[in-house]
């Protein structure tokens, strides 16, 4: 076992891992911030995505022991400690850009990088392209695609 | 409309949850002392099971127990089944094998569970899973369905012949004979329908928990249907009598038809768990998902449609091999049979259909209702027949259906189904000016310049949902009704719970069904909630698939809401001093005819429960009323879908251009849901079309085992679609609904391989039409003229 330290959603967390815990399962299962998912074995789907040090990452591709001492945040830490939702968050419900919800946390994270790395204005062609690492097999992407554009135009507000 | 009653695009009152991080899948649910789940799989397609070793296992660290097949058997737990009887042709039963949840002699495909290591972490576990040594005798495997029956094939259960489910047939042969020898033209096709893997994004996961104090189980688990599940593994699975066994579905992330079925990991578990006494989690990872959910599909047919000179339709005959995989599924032989067979005729008037299907097992993953379910299957022969036909003879695809369209109804096809509702000119002509078809030919020759064949295809396609009439699917073999339950409870304070025996994985039932309630009681929507997914709570129910849960299981909430408005009547003559005949309730207000006494909804409930008004002999106090509803007829949603796309001459890359959808769904509650609803659809046809396809080698190793390999749609592989409605009630059920969850995955396969046929012009082309099978076909094509 080994001891892994990081900051999870502003919170300063320790925990003992076997040193091939995935921080997919840190999180999960020592943390029980269970909104990360895990959809896929091939780092395909992009359920799992969080933010490490705010870039998006997949969380069943990262040792838990890689992050040490970086700053993590994941679909649990976006509303405001309120409870006011952030702007992509409201986007998702307000053009129906989940079904299942299960896709969703890691939609949400990786749209928040989508904007991160191209402005708060996205077309369509820019978001379908850059939403390469996510899988839906529910919406279709339609209102996804309208989501994430609507969101960022919101962030930007 | 009110803002959030019948008709208005309410946003969803699930997604707070799923946009926070609040869900609870199965996975996410924990018991103490939890131990997880660990299985042993098959590496080899077919062989006998020599020995299991597992001492070796059992020692490592963490393992709590180490279970096999031979145990099982001796604990008399008994095998999965499939509940719908097809008799054969010659009037002989199905030949349905043994199928134990963990597999004892012989392994049928790779995947198959030999043992389960019960242990305290999934690491440990896996470690020890490594440790099981198993001894096998491999035999050759047979994966393709159209060799499974030749003399000499390996053959897969001892004591099934040919590996020979059954050999059914539906129609009149002689009449289909008779007319094909009259008719003036005579298209064929041999089409496979590529098998695919349904891929919820959340993989199947059970959660079992034995209580030792009072002898109860309660499985978590991954179910489109609790109730069905606790059925079988109670009645004939044994585990435990139906009243000692819970089954909660909680949230589940989508379902696709492969959540219906009863698997063996959650009957292991269950199983494991009485025995260990802990709690045991089985969460399926993607590569076990590959091997182990029910695929979908796998079709061989050869279909042929006989027309007259002006392109009527005279007959059409089709036969059918249908691969059902190394084990019956829970509902696998309806698939090819009554789901295909029957909606041969589409949208069209065709005096005589005959069909023929063999079903087989190979030494692959079992296959099942995926999406659709025999009527994407039934669509793409349909509508690759006509398209091609009209294509032969000179006609326009839009007029030589226009011609044939069914416009009187109701209509009683050659093929069982009576249609009871529809319009199917309306939904061609909106599609077709959405789709700008008019402008296509400008466009195709645009197109052309930048060096793309453009092409254009339709799928006027017709399904039969809300399923489905009891005695009807009693009468062709189900083993189940096909009804749905709901209670109504209203509380003192006039909130309403309404427990259903449907079940949501994603089609928002919590916002659609709440809005019902909300428009019928005149209460804020905020004050309905929607119980469902726990079989202590809702009594009985039949589950979500076959797009019925507005045409079933609203229609129950009608029905008991039907009744809590006779009760709530009765209760406001009491309060008001008045006959019950004078009581009227209208925008949730009780009032007296002629007078202006009133009472609010919401004074009638509480009034309802304290019985001050009343004595217990005039009426009984509270309101709760239940209702079983059972539809007098499957309902027949019916549209068009029409796409457009560029085939890149130099790559045989496809890009869809132009989607058009324009759907005939009857009553819509919620236009913002049912779009979402056709999205999706639409993805996961054009998936088939374009990307998806099982592929197993010949030694039954499945190549296509993840999503490295297996192509999944991704948001960059699809347009944004271009969504239209039509409407004609059924008149089978009081909402006047038909259901809209599978229409999208029904209709576009045939909308994509009709236009890249007509793109490129050629007469068939196999799914997946991937870039390069697109590219290999362009190349034959131009052979000649290079030559």
């Amino acid at each position: 076992m080994a001891t892994v330290s990081m900051t999870v959603n502003g919170k300063a967390v320790t925990g003992d891992v076997e040193p091939r815990t995935l921080l997919v399962q840190f999180l999960r299962e020592n943390l029980r911030l269970t909104g990360t998912h895990v959809g896929c074995d091939t780092s395909q789907c992009g359920a799992c995505i969080v933010h490490i040090d705010g870039i998006a990452a997949k969380a069943c591709t990262t040792l838990a022991l890689q992050v040490e001492g970086a700053s993590i945040t994941t679909i649990e830490g976006l509303a405001e400690p309120g409870g006011k939702l952030h702007p992509m968050q409201e986007a998702f419900r307000e053009h129906h850009g989940l079904q299942c919800g299960y896709c969703t946390p890691g939609m949400i994270m990786s749209a928040l990088d989508i904007v991160r790395r191209n402005g708060n204005n996205l077309d369509e062609h820019t978001i379908r392209d850059q939403l390469d690492g996510n899988i839906c097999r529910c919406t279709g992407y339609h209102n996804i695609v309208k989501a994430i554009e609507a969101g960022a135009k919101a962030m930007a507000k | 409309m009110s803002a959030t009653g019948i008709g208005a695009p309410v946003r969803r009152k699930e997604d707070f949850r799923f946009i926070t991080g609040q869900g609870q899948y199965t996975d996410d649910v924990t018991r103490p002392g939890e131990t997880r789940a660990v299985f042993v799989r098959s590496p080899h397609a077919h062989a006998n099971i020599k020995s299991i070793d597992v001492s070796a296992a059992k020692t490592m660290p963490g393992v709590i127990d180490v279970l096999t097949g031979a145990q099982l058997a001796s604990d008399k737990i008994g095998n999965l089944i499939c509940g719908w009887m097809i008799h054969s042709k010659d009037g002989s039963p199905m030949k349905m094998s043994a199928h134990p949840a963990l597999a004892a002699t012989k392994v049928n495909c790779v995947g198959d569970a030999v043992a389960v290591v019960i242990a305290v972490t999934i690491a440990q576990g896996k470690d020890a899973a490594e440790k099981v040594k198993v001894d096998y005798e491999v035999l050759p495997a047979v994966v393709d369905p159209a060799k499974a029956q030749a003399a000499g094939a390996p053959q897969i259960h001892p004591d099934i012949a040919n590996n020979t489910i059954y050999q059914w047939h539906l129609g009149e042969k002689k009449d289909v004979d008779v007319a094909f020898a009259a008719a003036k033209h005579v298209t064929k096709l041999d089409i496979i329908n590529n098998r695919l893997v349904p891929n919820a994004m959340e993989p199947r996961a059970a959660l079992a928990d034995y209580d030792a104090g009072t002898d109860n189980l309660t499985l978590w688990n991954t179910s489109q249907n609790p109730h069905v599940a606790r059925l079988v593994i109670s009645a004939f699975i044994g585990m435990a009598p139906e009243h000692k066994l819970r089954v909660i579905a909680p949230d589940v992330g989508g379902g696709f038809g492969s959540k219906i079925f009863i698997y063996p990991e959650e009957v292991v578990c269950l199983w494991a768990s009485r025995k260990v006494k802990r709690p045991v989690k089985w969460t399926s990872d993607r590569s076990e998902a590959f091997l182990t959910d029910a695929h979908g599909r796998d079709h061989v047919t050869h279909a042929e449609l006989a027309l007259d000179a002006n392109g009527k339709i005279l007959a059409l005959r089709a036969k059918t091999i249908a691969n059902l995989g190394a084990y019956m599924s829970t509902f696998s032989s309806s698939v090819p049979t009554y789901l295909y067979a029957t909606l041969l005729s589409g949208q069209y008037n065709i005096p005589s259909i005959y069909c023929e299907v063999d079903a087989v097992y190979t030494n692959t993953a079992p296959v099942d209702a995926y999406r659709g379910a025999g009527r994407p299957e039934a669509t793409f022969v349909v509508e690759r027949l006509v398209e091609v036909a009209a294509r032969q003879m000179g006609i326009d695809p839009a007029d030589l259906r226009r011609r044939n369209f069914i416009t009187a109804f109701p209509h009683q096809t050659p093929v069982i189904m009576a249609y009871d509702a529809g319009d199917y000119n309306a939904s061609l002509k909106k599609a077709m000016e959405i789709a700008d078809v008019k402008g296509f030919a400008k466009r195709k020759r645009d197109a052309a310049r930048n060096g793309k064949l453009r092409g254009l295809g339709y799928s006027t396609y017709i399904e039969a949902c809300g399923i489905a009439p009891s005695q009807a699917v009693g009468s062709l073999g189900a083993g189940v009704g096909l009804w749905e339950s709901a209670e109504v409870r209203v509380n003192p304070t006039g909130s309403v719970e309404v427990l259903t025996g449907s079940h949501a994985h994603g089609q928002g039932h919590e916002t659609t069904f709440a809005q019902l309630v909300s428009e019928r009681l005149g209460i804020p929507f905020e004050n309905v909630s929607i119980v469902h997914g726990d079989t202590d709570k809702v009594q009985f129910g039949m589950g979500t698939y076959g797009s019925r849960s507005g045409a079933v299981g609203m229609s129950a909430i009608v029905k008991a809401l039907d009744k809590i408005e006779i009760k709530a009547k009765k209760v406001a003559a009491f309060m008001l001093e008045a006959a019950e005949g004078d009581i009227e309730f209208k925008d949730g207000k009780f009032t007296v005819a002629g007078t202006d006494k009133s009472a609010a909804f919401g004074d009638v409930a509480l009034n309802a429960y304290i019985a001050h008004k009343f004595t217990g002999a005039e009426l009984e106090p509270g309101l709760k009323e239940t209702s079983f509803y059972d539809p007098t007829n499957f309902t027949f949603p019916a549209g068009c879908h029409i796409c457009e796309l560029d085939v890149d001459i130099e790559t045989g890359k496809v890009d869809i251009v132009n989607w058009t959808a324009v759907d005939d769904f009857g009553t819509i509650i919620n236009p913002m849901i049912v779009e979402g609803q056709v999205h999706g659809g639409i993805a996961q046809g054009v998936g088939q079309a374009l990307m998806e396809g099982a592929f197993y080698d010949a030694n039954g190793q499945l190549v296509t085992g993840s999503m490295m390999d297996y192509t999944m749609p991704r948001a960059h592989d699809l347009p944004s679609f271009h969504v239209g409605l039509t409407e004609t009630k059924s008149p089978s059920n009081p909402l006047g609904m038909k259901g809209c969850g599978e229409a999208g995955a029904i209709a576009s396969p045939a909308a994509v391989i009709n236009a890249i046929t007509d793109a490129i012009g050629t007469e068939n082309i196999a799914m997946p039409a991937t870039a390069s099978a697109v590219w290999t076909a362009l190349q034959k094509l131009q052979a000649p003229k290079a030559a």
